[in-house]
């Protein structure tokens, strides 16, 4: 096993270097002119000049590059223009709320697209395998922000029953203790039970939110996986010898479904940590999406290039993670790695 | 545990989360409530430090509230019955009081004002602060600029609470300038200390840390996030502001910002869009309140070295197709103040922004495309910046549609915000519609940037005219001599000739706008765009 992971991690550096540098180039390509960005609406053309020197950037690119690549390997991911603070501290104290929301709206997903899917392969064309359908394609058509905003301003609004959606705590709550940095986790190490309950709320609606934005993967892979095993031999053996149906589609037939689906929740982990930049404006969730897109706007280079790297970083993490469950579900994937 | 069970306490926790029982609220909190206040607003500060790099507008805000200048503006009435600050009327902030002669400005400070360490303001935080201002580049020293403020040798102390500001020149700008947000007094000794050799300003420090004396102090500031504000209970710039504490949300999504204001959980949600607005107002529930923005033009501008448009007859068939009234209507729901269809004839009066002549008349803008020649029309683009596209998208909609009633195709180009400025300053566009505006009010003031030879960035449309020239300098000089005569008659002289060879055509003076509860009191207009916290209070 440690040879394994060893070997995997050896063979991602090529395309983390990769990465450095086709985002360095393609930040420095992007339209627009952080200098006069910054330099704010009532600045002239010399002003603008001294930002650019400031900034650095009246150097040619490739003393640029061998500068980024330097602080870099000190771990230093410089300096935010929007936030003015160091993009390392913005990405780490962003990154848990983040975190947090997107992998509670995955539970959330995975609670009902799991059973959704399985009860829809057990009676494929039957009303459950509709409204699966129909659940499925709502989700994936409906835009996050519109879900977003239909909720609070039902739960919110007309309703009264969720919090101001005010980002992950309401004004007067203060924040646990950081550990983790996720809040739900923090405050149960600290015992901290009011404060356990208000992030908890405040989770709600975007955790739903998200959580219903990714049913459709999910189920669909879920069901289709489980087709497939269904109709297989041992399965066919499974039912001939008598034993029970839930015995037959739980214990024999999902354990065996259940590689696509972990691929799939590895791709919407990640692909829904960098996607929830709309929940995360919607509910003034302080998370790395909406960071970055802010940076992007305004051509400030740093945090783009940080974003993508963490992501980069965070993508690889999760692609072993997953190399290595896929072991622990089925010996046979073993092999070949 | 069975399976049964679990599955119980799941539905227990399932509908406890869902219908959380309604909010208890404890006296201690309920007390905490009345003297916090809640303000949501789109985004938040980049940067605490008013000479800052980039310092952004919520930036501004910070500096207002948590650092003192030496004076400050009374505070007056507008026609629509809300309060803003007064700007002929200076009050005393740090200075008691202050004299002006022809070649210098001293004042006396406060002997008992201090920071919010404890340290005592004297002259030499002052002078240090200004010298700053005047060298660390970039917007602070050019807005000092503005009011001949540009050598550190100007500042002088006199004693430790006497300071004196030399003038280079006689400029009328320079006491208003000593009084906007540039010149906001440091703790020098405080700064000096986290100063480096390669940082002798304290830049570093001051982007994250308040070093000043004001009312306010930030208790906590997550960027992009919040800013909570602890009142200074020492300050004595002037009397001490009712609330507390205040705490700045950003809140991104305007629909939650109004859901926010409208269930009561907000105290102030601040730069409304125009359409919220609008329907706040006809449900009563909260207080509304919009002012225009002093010296402030939402405009189509023509850049008069771009052919046909240094055809005085094509400029003048644009300003006879604009849909004025249609913008006015459908972009801004009738919340800006019209800038154009004066009585014809009418006499020009000194005050700036004022309506031009010019109304929706397409057949006389066709005659007058007939007449430079071109009939047919001929094809431009119309640029806007992606960054204000709430107004500017409809807005040249608009214009375009109407353009091509007179055989005008005018493509649409959208600039994003971080570009927009690059290609202001290459002046290639020759189609825009733009918004400027000064936070020194004055007509002048307005000409310099927008309409003189000097060609700055802000003259969108590189008109240059000797004659509008000698006016503008001559209006300025006037000023600053105090010969009221010859500065009416300039004035009216460059805005009259900015009306007939109309390089940009002025649409509508823009409002600001803010929704608060109905138990909220005290806000005031400034020419900064941001909220004054000072005079704010809560029933």
């Amino acid at each position: 096993m440690p040879t394994l992971i060893l070997k995997r991690l050896v063979m991602t550096i090529p395309s983390l270097i990769g990465v450095v540098i086709v985002t360095f180039l393609l930040t420095r390509a992007l339209p627009g002119d952080p200098a006069a960005y910054f330099a704010g609406p009532a600045a002239s053309t010399e002003a603008i000049e001294q930002i650019r020197k400031s900034l650095g950037l009246d150097q040619p690119l490739p003393v640029q590059f061998v500068d980024y690549v330097q602080a870099l390997v000190r771990g230093d991911l410089g300096t935010s223009l929007t936030t003015g603070q160091p993009v390392a501290a913005e990405i780490a104290a962003r990154l848990p709320a983040s975190a947090e929301l997107t992998l509670l709206g995955l539970l959330v997903s995975m609670a009902i697209a799991v059973p959704l899917g399985i009860l829809a392969a057990t009676r494929p064309g039957s009303m459950i395998d509709h409204a699966c359908r129909i659940v499925t394609t709502a989700g994936v058509s409906l835009p996050v922000f519109f879900t977003g905003l239909i909720l609070v301003y039902v739960f919110y609004y007309l309703l009264g029953w969720a919090p101001a959606p005010l980002g992950r705590l309401g004004i007067f709550d203060s924040p646990p203790p950081t550990i983790t940095g996720f809040y739900l986790i923090d405050s149960l190490l600290a015992g901290d039970g009011t404060t356990f309950m208000a992030s908890l709320k405040q989770l709600a609606l975007p955790a739903l939110t998200l959580g219903i934005f990714a049913l459709a993967p999910i189920a669909r892979m879920t069901r289709a996986s489980m087709l497939a095993v269904l109709s297989s031999d041992f399965v066919r053996t499974a039912r001939a010898c008598g034993l029970a149906s839930y015995t037959v589609v739980v214990t024999y037939a999902f354990r065996n479904a259940m590689l696509p689906v972990i691929t799939t929740l590895g791709m919407v982990f990640s692909f829904l940590l960098g996607a929830n930049v709309l929940v995360e404006k919607v509910f003034a969730w302080p998370g790395i999406g909406s960071f970055a897109v802010e940076a992007l706007i305004a051509s400030d280079f740093a945090p783009v290039q940080g974003f993508v790297l963490t992501m980069a970083v965070l993508y690889v993490a999760l692609n072993l993670a997953i190399d290595l469950l896929y072991g622990l579900i089925d010996p046979r994937a073993r092999m070949d790695a | 545990m069975k399976r049964r069970d679990v599955l119980k306490s799941m539905t227990a926790l399932a509908a406890g989360s869902m219908f959380p029982a309604p909010a208890i609220w404890s006296e201690a909190k309920a007390q905490a409530r009345n003297e916090t206040l809640l303000l949501v607003s789109e985004s938040g500060p980049n940067n605490l430090d008013i000479h800052g790099v980039g310092t952004n507008r919520p930036g501004y805000e910070v500096a207002w509230n948590c650092y003192d200048r030496l004076i400050s503006h009374g505070t007056k009435t507008l026609e629509n019955g809300v309060a803003s600050y007064d700007r002929d009327k200076y009050t005393p902030e740090l200075a008691e009081d202050w004299t002006v002669t022809d070649t210098a400005a001293t004042f006396k400070l406060r002997k008992d004002a201090t920071f919010h360490d404890g340290a005592p303001v004297t002259a030499k935080d002052v002078k240090w602060s200004f010298d700053r201002a005047v060298t660390v580049g970039g917007f602070p020293t050019f807005q000092m600029k503005a009011g001949s403020l540009e050598k550190p040798e100007q500042f002088v102390v006199v004693d430790d609470h006497t300071f004196r500001v030399d003038f280079i020149r006689k400029d009328k700008l320079t006491i208003p300038d000593i009084a906007v947000i540039v010149p906001s007094i440091f703790n020098s000794e405080l700064m000096k200390k986290h100063a480096t050799e390669k940082d002798p300003w304290a830049m570093d420090y001051a982007k994250a840390n308040t070093a000043g004396g004001g009312a306010y102090k930030v208790a906590k500031w997550t960027p992009g996030t919040e800013v909570i504000y602890e009142r200074n209970e020492t300050w004595k710039g002037g009397p001490l502001p009712k609330i507390k504490r205040i705490v700045w949300r950003m809140v991104p999504s305007a629909g939650n910002r109004r859901a926010l204001i409208e269930r009561g959980d907000a105290d102030i949600s601040f730069d409304l869009p125009n359409k919220d607005f609008v329907e706040l107002n006809q449900a009563g529930k909260v207080a509304v309140v919009s002012s225009p923005i002093g010296n402030g033009i939402q405009y189509i501008g023509m850049n008069v070295t771009k052919p046909p448009f240094d055809k005085l007859e094509v400029r003048q068939a644009v300003a006879y197709a604009i849909p004025y009234q249609k913008i006015m209507d459908a972009v801004m729901f009738g919340l800006a103040k019209p800038m154009f269809g004066a009585p014809q004839g009418a006499a020009l009066s000194t005050a700036w922004p004022q309506p031009h002549g010019y109304v929706t008349d397409l057949a006389k803008a066709k005659a007058l495309l007939a007449k430079a020649g071109l009939p047919n029309g001929f094809e431009t683009t119309l640029s806007f910046d992606l960054g204000f596209a709430a107004v500017n998208e409809p807005l040249c909609v608009l214009v375009q549609e109407s353009l091509a009633q007179i055989g005008i195709k005018a493509t649409i180009n959208k600039v994003p915000g971080s570009s927009w400025r690059a290609e202001m300053t290459k002046k290639e566009m020759p189609l825009i519609s733009n918004f400027f505006s000064g936070w020194l009010d004055y007509p002048e003031y307005f000409f310099f940037w927008c309409y003189h030879g000097q060609n700055s960035l802000f003259n969108t449309m590189s008109y240059q005219n000797k004659e509008m020239d000698a006016l503008i300098d001559a209006a300025r000089k006037a000023a600053a001599e105090g010969d009221t005569a010859a500065y009416d008659k300039d004035v009216k002289g460059f805005v009259g000739k900015a009306f007939a060879d109309v390089p940009r055509v002025p649409l509508f003076q823009p409002y600001l706008n803010a929704a608060m509860q109905k138990n909220v009191s005290g806000y005031r207009y400034w020419f900064h765009r941001q909220l004054d916290y000072r005079t704010l209070s809560k029933a």
